[in-house]
C-alpha cells in the first residue's frame, strides 16, 4: 500500500485478467462450434431424417420437433403471462398479495428446469394422462418461461408514462380501454423483446423435455399434439452421449443448428430494443 | 354490456397475476404426491444420509447421500472458482472497462447466458475434459473437477450481472465523496463501492449457486455418473440432478425408484426456494 498508484494498476490488470478469463471461452466456444461444424451443413443434412441409427441423414425431425415444442409453449405462456404483468404493472397495489406474487415469479424462474420435467412428468403425463407428447411437453416449457416474459412484459408496460394513461382517463376512457389502447401498444417492442427471449430459453432446454415428451428416434414428423417429437437439444445429447461412433462433423454440426437458433432469437430480441430505445417517443 | 365485458377482462387478469403463485404451489404439491410415497419404504434419514444408492436392486437402497455430496462437491468446486472470477469481472465492467469494451463485454456475458446447456456440455466433453484427463494424468476427465470449471462458467452471467447491477445502484455521491478525499480509483472501489453493495453482490453469488445446484444436463455429460461417496475432485461424481435426468427415463411409472426421484426433486424444490428467497431480502434490504 506505500504506492496507491502502482497498487490500483496491478489490481486493474488483475481485474481485466478476470474479465478475459470469461469473455475469452465465450469466443472460443463459438468460434469452435462454427468451425467445426459448418462444413458438415448442407441442405440435405437439415431436411433430411436421421439415416443409419443417426450415424448420417439429417436433423429434419429434431428442428421441427423444437419449433412445434416453441410454438406450443408461447401460445400457452403468452396470453398468462401478459396478463399477468398487466395485472401487476396496472392493477397491484403495494400490499402483501404483490409481494407474494413476486416472490412466486422469482421462485419459479429459480426451480430447477429438472425439477420442471418432473413436474411435467407428474401432472400432464400421468396425471391428466396426456402421454408423453408434444402437448405435455409445451406446457411444461409454457410455465418455465412464464416468469420471463412476466418479468420482460411487466417493465414494458411500466416504462410508459404515467401521463398518457392520465390523458387517457381524462378523455374518458375506463382503465380496461386505457390499457388496451393506450398502455399495451405503446409496450408492444419490449413485450416481443421479452415473448423472443422465452423462445429462444424453451428452445434450448433439454431436461424438462427429457421425459415429457422427447423421441429417442422417430424419423418422421408428428401427426397430432399427443404424439411424441425429437428435439433438437435432446438429439444432441442423444447422439454425443448415448449412440456411439457417431461422426464427430455430425454433433458439431447439430450443436451449431441449435446455437445458432437460439442466438438468432437473442439477436433479434437485442435489435428490436435497440430499434425501440432509438425511437421511443418520451 | 360493455362493463360486463370489462369485469370479466378484469376478473382475468387479477387470474393470471395469481397464476405464479398457483404454478408454484402446483408443483410443490405434484412433487410432494409422487415423491412422499417413497418415505414409506425408507425413513426420510435413511433418504438422506444413507450412503448406498441402489434403486434397482432387490430390495432397493434407497440413499442419496452420495449424491447430495456429489452436487455439494461440484457446486463447491465451481463456487470457489466463479465467486472471486465474476465478482472481478462485475467491478471490471462496472468501473475501469472503457464504453466500448464495456459494450463488448456485456454482450458476450449475455452470449454464454444465452447458449444452452447441453451445447455447453457437448463442447466440455470435447475439449475440458481430454484436457482435464492428460493435465492430471487421470484414466478418465469425467470427473467432479471439469463439472465444477464448466458450471463455474455457467455461473457466471448471474454473478456478474447482478453484481454488476448492485455496484451501479451505489449512489454516486458516495464515490464522489471518496475521489474528493484523494483515495485512489482501486481504493474507492476497494473500500467503498465493494462494502456498500455487498448485499446485492452477496444475493448475485446465491443466484449464481443456484443455477449451478439446478443445473443438469452440462454436469450429467461431464462428471461421469458415479453415484458413489466421493473423496476427491479427480472422480467421478453423480449430482441430484443429473441422477433425475439420467433414471427417469427408466424408472416405472408407480416404482419404488419413481418416487425415490420425486423425493429428489422435492430435495432440490426446497433448496432453491430456500436460495431465492434469501437472495430475495439481500436484494430488497438494499433499497
Amino acid at each position: 500500500m506505500r504506492n496507491p498508484q502502482r497498487t490500483e494498476k496491478i489490481a486493474f490488470f488483475f481485474l481485466f485478467l478476470a474479465t478475459l478469463v470469461i469473455a475469452l471461452p465465450v469466443g472460443l466456444v463459438v468460434i469452435i462450434i462454427i468451425s467445426k461444424g459448418l462444413p458438415a451443413i448442407n441442405w440435405q443434412f437439415l431436411s433430411d431424417i436421421p439415416r443409419q441409427g443417426m450415424r448420417s441423414g439429417g436433423i429434419f425431425p429434431a428442428i421441427m420437433g423444437t419449433v412445434y415444442l416453441v410454438t406450443g409453449a408461447i401460445i400457452f405462456a403468452l396470453p398468462i403471462g401478459l396478463l399477468a404483468a398487466v395485472y401487476l404493472s396496472e392493477y397491484a397495489k403495494d400490499n402483501l398479495l404483490t409481494r407474494v406474487i413476486k416472490l412466486a415469479i422469482v421462485n419459479l424462474a429459480g426451480v430447477p428446469s429438472v425439477v420442471y420435467g418432473l413436474f411435467g412428468l407428474a401432472l400432464f403425463v400421468v396425471f391428466f394422462k396426456f402421454g408423453a407428447s408434444i402437448l405435455s411437453g409445451s406446457l411444461t416449457l409454457g410455465i418455465m418461461i412464464l416468469p420471463i416474459i412476466i418479468t420482460a412484459s411487466r417493465e414494458a408496460l411500466e416504462s410508459v408514462p404515467y401521463s398518457f394513461r392520465e390523458v387517457s382517463y381524462s378523455l374518458g376512457a375506463s382503465k380496461w380501454q386505457t390499457i388496451r389502447h393506450i398502455v399495451l401498444p405503446n409496450a408492444i417492442p419490449g413485450i416481443l423483446t421479452g415473448t423472443i427471449l422465452g423462445l429462444g430459453r424453451a428452445a434450448g432446454e433439454t431436461a424438462p423435455i427429457l421425459f415429457t415428451v422427447a423421441a429417442f428416434y422417430l424419423p418422421q414428423l408428428p401427426k397430432s399434439i399427443f404424439d411424441q417429437a425429437m428435439a433438437l437439444p435432446y438429439h444432441l445429447y442423444v447422439i454425443s452421449t448415448q449412440v456411439p461412433n457417431v461422426d464427430e462433423k455430425i454433433r458439431y454440426a447439430t450443436a451449431l443448428v441449435l446455437l445458432v437458433l437460439v442466438l438468432c432469437m437473442n439477436l433479434v430480441a437485442i435489435l428490436i430494443r435497440y430499434q425501440f430505445r432509438k425511437r421511443k417517443k418520451w | 354490456m360493455r362493463k360486463f365485458k370489462e369485469y370479466i377482462i378484469e376478473k382475468l387478469i387479477l387470474a393470471s397475476g395469481l397464476a405464479s403463485i398457483f404454478f408454484v404451489i402446483v408443483i410443490f404439491l405434484f412433487l410432494l404426491k409422487e415423491g412422499l410415497a417413497v418415505f414409506k419404504i425408507v425413513t426420510p434419514a435413511n433418504f438422506l444420509f444413507g450412503k448406498n444408492w441402489y434403486p434397482i436392486s432387490e430390495p432397493p437402497q434407497l440413499g442419496i447421500f452420495p449424491l447430495i455430496l456429489g452436487s455439494l462437491l461440484v457446486t463447491l468446486g465451481a463456487a470457489i472458482i466463479s465467486v472471486p472470477i465474476g465478482i472481478a469481472c462485475a467491478v471490471y465492467i462496472a468501473e475501469v472497462a472503457p464504453v466500448r469494451t464495456k459494450e463488448i463485454l456485456k454482450a458476450s456475458i449475455e452470449l454464454l447466458a444465452a447458449i444452452p446447456s447441453v451445447v455447453l456440455g457437448f463442447i466440455g466433453m470435447v475439449t475440458l475434459v481430454p484436457w482435464v484427463k492428460s493435465i492430471f494424468k487421470l484414466p478418465t476427465g469425467l470427473t467432479a473437477l471439469s463439472g465444477s470449471i464448466m458450471l463455474a462458467f455457467m455461473a457466471m452471467p448471474t454473478i456478474v450481472s447482478i453484481a454488476e447491477d448492485a455496484l451501479y445502484s451505489v449512489p454516486r455521491s458516495h464515490k464522489e465523496g471518496a475521489l474528493a478525499l484523494g483515495a485512489t480509483h482501486w481504493q474507492t472501489i476497494y473500500r467503498v463501492l465493494l462494502p456498500a453493495a455487498s448485499s446485492g453482490i452477496l444475493a448475485a453469488v446465491m443466484l449464481g449457486i443456484g443455477r449451478v445446484i439446478g443445473e443438469t444436463m452440462a454436469v450429467m455429460m461431464i462428471t461421469g455418473n458415479a453415484a458413489l461417496m466421493p473423496h476427491s475432485f479427480l472422480q467421478p461424481v453423480r449430482t441430484l440432478t443429473a441422477t433425475i435426468a439420467a433414471e427417469m427415463g427408466e424408472a416405472v411409472v408407480g416404482s419404488e425408484h419413481y418416487f425415490a426421484l420425486f423425493a429428489i426433486g422435492i430435495v432440490l424444490f426446497v433448496i432453491s426456494f430456500a436460495i431465492n428467497i434469501t437472495a430475495d431480502l439481500f436484494l430488497h434490504r438494499k433499497r
